[in-house]
């Protein structure tokens, strides 16, 4: 067992039972539609006609029922199944009496309540296990109590108390009302690993039923009575603003309420602040279609404030700052000019890849419930806190003023992260003065983006005569930001080492996209890898083996992020897993191995050659993400990292013309399909004892490394600059 | 604006709109059956597909004036208790990500082993092509299909 203090998180717990049997917990219910907010009832268990608040993430029913309140937005990273789990594990209660809600956002009570950086788990962790662990001790210490016994005569599983040296037992659900008001524990103790009876299993997502049938979950579902709908028009380039337009006609349109411009700009602006487009024409009606219609009915003037720029100024404006750009980050060991000097071979390449867009399948939306000294808002977001701040500067209220309701979200990718469709929503109801959801079309979603930044990096390593790497570098320019880590594999492996990040400057707004920069990073590191290990004539495993046993044994430098062994060990497992080394006709593989997010991934990609065509047949992927949570939805964000990778750097890219995206739809911007994805993704897990990190990012990077090592198997051809393969529409 | 009587899950809706108006909306709007999902309207993602008798269409290319007397089927009229076998296949195979394509997923799929119970992965592959799963989790549907194809009730 291990002893936690429980101090960092007290103020939640005892805020909460002070007030307990208040009903201080918000209940955010809509999500079960036209049905009753009551939970429907689970096996062996009934619904409750009394519930007792244990502490902010926990309530117990007179049944045995016991709800769980998840703290983080749901992108689709199944947070919503797996952080109860966790709760679950420690409070000691079956899974069949757990129903889960979405907790609002409360930062009083709950931390970290975002969906980045494939993050929830791993900070939220401690937390999760204490909420379980404190609950469960109260719930002991009140049938102690009851029983004139101490707490340590006393044992608690699967949902019930019994006496150690006893007949007596009682469940949960019959002592919940005693534990009220028993005191939050200073310390508390957690369940040691080896016992864990529910973490590690394979649980359900606890939405698949609403799921399946249709019920409204996601933000664009969302009613109330009395709602208006709106959509937005932005300019129609990066450096253009509105100056007017035809108002008077759009608002004698059929269906129409109400247009008019709104300046969503706030003071002091935030990471997550729209840097775009931040004044917008907004129509206000009854119906999507006639919106629609009205939309397409605009004349707008526009004035052009800046530059409008294009795709080939893009990759002059990166080739010039890997020249003279500005070094926004560095790191350098030894001396690598002079070891160059030395080598007996030197390869040098070059990568790139394009901007592309976040393409959640269900396009930004956000309601809104402005008042004159309130807001309301509900909707899909990745950053409720950070909303929540910038819709109180927009308005001028006060932060407790304004909550946010996450509902389920349809897709992130990082795209949500960014707030402005939900500043934009409460902008337009402040100006109507009335409830409103704001809807964005597609072609709205994909123009005013938040885009991956457009990347070109030049690997060079230098070989001795023994062929070993002697000198490495990495210089990185990206719009506007390098995607160099300068830290990360390869620092530490190689005597003389220099990496330097770049920036150069775009009007095109651009934001977190999936593993940010490892995304890219990833593919050109480990492509270039594979190159340097062909020329060194040693097995790409191997190559990188040898390089790992160097940064364990007599790590160069001060620091590295990552851990050899740990990324050797995946490396290790996955050789393992795949047969490594035995060859099949016309099977042409590929490896690449990268840590990010503090998870480390290393696949094998097997291709053939259909119809002229690479197609990927089978992915084995090994991972180290330390403890796993929920195992069958650990594999599918893995094979779900991984098809993202392969569609994205095969075929996706958004260009620039005029400063807008040539890309406005899915009839031109490819999205990986069907029969584009491969037939099987094997997962596996290192098996360890290590606290949980993420796993919505990790699997997506060294996919496109993989992807492009198996490619140059297949095809004889390196793959340097996606997307790799641009085919011809194959729907539409 | 027109008068539509419409044949939706069973029940006839009257409506009074634009008889341009998509299925789709008419659905959202509307009738408040928001299982259908937008997702592109131009008919590139199949986040909006519902049957149109029992062929699998796409609801936002489809005005109400072209719709007549057609029967019309949504995810939420797929099954009465959530329990078609293609429902049941994608609940075992844990399918989904962030679900908001699957309702398209499955009444696209629901469709097509009714017209062919026993597809190869190429014919899965060909019907499945035009919705997009921007979560990636193909394998997982195409499983579910299979799934589905092998309870021999569909």
């Amino acid at each position: 067992m291990t002893k936690i203090v429980t101090h960092y998180n007290r103020r939640s717990f005892i805020k909460v039972s002070a007030a307990a049997g208040g009903g201080m917990l918000i209940g955010f219910s809509w999500l079960n539609g036209c049905k009753s907010n009551t939970p429907e009832p689970e096996a062996g268990v009934a619904v409750p006609k009394e519930w007792f608040e244990i502490n902010g993430y926990i309530k117990i029913g007179d049944t045995g029922m016991v709800t769980i309140y998840s703290p983080n937005p749901e992108i689709g990273q199944n947070v919503r199944t797996s952080m109860p789990m966790i709760v679950a594990e420690e409070l000691d209660v079956p899974w069949e009496n757990v129903v889960v809600e979405q907790a609002p956002l409360n930062t009083g009570w709950y931390q970290n309540q975002f969906a980045g950086g494939s993050l929830s788990i791993r900070l939220s962790w401690n937390a999760l296990r204490m909420a379980g662990a404190t609950g469960r001790r109260m719930l002991i210490e009140a049938a102690a109590k009851e029983w004139g016994l101490k707490v340590s005569d006393l044992t608690a599983s699967d949902g019930v108390i019994k006496e150690i040296n006893g007949e007596r037992t009682v469940t949960y659900g019959e002592i919940a009302s005693k534990a009220v008001g028993i005191e939050v524990p200073k310390e508390i103790e957690l369940k040691g690993v080896k016992d864990f009876k529910l973490i590690g299993t394979s649980i359900k997502n606890v939405d698949g039923e609403k799921i399946i049938t249709g019920k409204p979950l996601f933000g664009l579902d969302f009613h109330r009575d009395g709602m208006q709908l709106a959509m937005i028009q932005h300019p129609p380039a990066f450096g253009m603003t509105v100056k007017d337009f035809n108002e008077a006609e759009i608002k004698s349109m059929p269906g129409v309420k109400d247009a008019f411009i709104v300046d969503t700009s706030v003071e002091e602006p935030g990471g997550f602040d729209e840097k775009g487009f931040k004044q917008l024409i907004a129509i206000v009606g009854e119906s999507t279609w006639q919106l629609m219609q009205a939309k397409k009915a605009l004349k707008a003037n526009w004035e052009t404030t800046g530059e409008l720029e294009n795709s080939e100024m893009h990759v002059k404006r990166l080739e010039k700052a890997l020249v003279s750009g500005e070094v926004q980050e560095s790191r350098r060991d030894g001396n690598p000019e002079a070891a160059f000097k030395k080598a007996a071979k030197i390869i040098e390449r070059t990568y790139s890849a394009p901007f592309i867009a976040h393409n959640t399948l269900e396009p930004m939306n956000f309601f809104a419930n402005v008042t004159a000294d309130s807001a309301e808002l509900i909707g899909p977001t990745q950053t409720p806190e950070a909303l929540e701040g910038s819709v109180a500067k927009l308005l001028n209220l006060p932060l407790e003023n304004v909550t946010v309701n996450m509902t389920r979200i349809g897709g992130g990718f990082g795209r949500r992260l960014y707030v402005h469709f939900g500043v934009e929503a409460a902008a337009i109801s402040k100006k109507i003065e009335g409830p409103v959801k704001l809807i964005y079309s597609r072609e709205d979603d994909m123009t005013q983006g938040t885009y991956r930044p457009t990347y070109r990096s030049v690997y060079k390593a230098g070989l001795d005569e023994n062929n070993n790497v002697i000198a490495f570098t990495v210089k990185g320019a990206g719009l506007p930001e390098g995607p160099v880590f300068p830290n990360r594999f390869p620092a530490g492996a190689v005597e003389n080492y220099l990496a330097e990040k770049i920036k150069a400057p775009t009007n095109v707004t651009t934001g977190a996209w999936r593993a940010p920069r490892s995304n890219f990073t990833a593919g050109a590191e480990q492509a270039f890898l594979d190159e340097v290990a062909e020329a060194a004539g040693k097995d790409p495993i191997d190559f990188r083996l040898e390089l790992f046993d160097r940064a364990i044994k007599d790590p160069v430098g001060e620091k590295h992020e990552y851990e050899a062994e740990r990324y050797a060990g995946v490396l290790k497992l996955v050789r393992e897993k795949a047969n490594w080394g035995v060859t099949k006709p016309n099977v042409h593989r590929g490896i690449a191995a990268y840590f990010c997010h503090s998870t480390y991934v290393a696949e094998v990609f097997d291709i053939i050659m259909e119809n002229g065509q690479p197609k990927v047949e089978k992915v084995w992927c090994a991972v180290d993400c330390g403890i796993v949570v929920n195992r069958d939805a650990a594999k599918n964000m893995i094979q779900g990292g991984v098809i993202d990778g392969i569609g994205h750097s095969m075929y996706s890219q958004l260009t620039f013309e005029n400063g807008a995206p040539n890309q406005m739809n899915f009839d031109k911007y490819q999205l990986i399909r069907h029969s584009q994805a491969p037939k099987e993704i094997e997962v596996f897990f290192v098996e360890n004892e290590i606290d949980p990190t993420g796993l919505g990012e990790p699997g997506l990077p060294p996919a496109i490394g993989a992807l492009a090592n198996a490619l140059y198997k297949a095809t004889g051809q390196r793959h340097y600059h996606q997307p790799f393969v641009t085919e011809k529409q194959i729907v539409g | 604006m027109a008068n539509f009587n419409l044949k939706i899950n069973g029940k006839t809706q009257q409506l009074e709109v634009d008889p341009t108006t998509p299925i789709l909306w008419v659905l959202r709007d509307h009738l408040k059956l928001v299982g259908t999902k937008y997702g592109c309207g131009i008919s590139q993602c199949g986040a909006c597909t519902i049957h149109l008798g029992d062929n699998a269409v796409r609801s936002c290319q489809l005005p109400i004036s072209a719709v007549g007397n057609q029967e019309i089927t949504t995810i939420e009229g797929l099954s009465e208790n959530g329990d078609h076998p293609v429902q049941k296949a994608w609940l075992e195979e844990d399918v989904y990500q962030c679900g908001y394509c699957q309702a398209g997923q499955i009444m696209n799929a629901s469709a097509f082993l009714k017209k062919n119970p026993n597809p190869s992965d190429e014919e899965i592959d060909g019907v499945m092509n035009g919705n997009i799963c921007r979560c990636g989790t193909y394998i997982r549907i195409k499983k579910a299909i299979k799934t589905a194809a092998n309870s021999k009730t569909v």
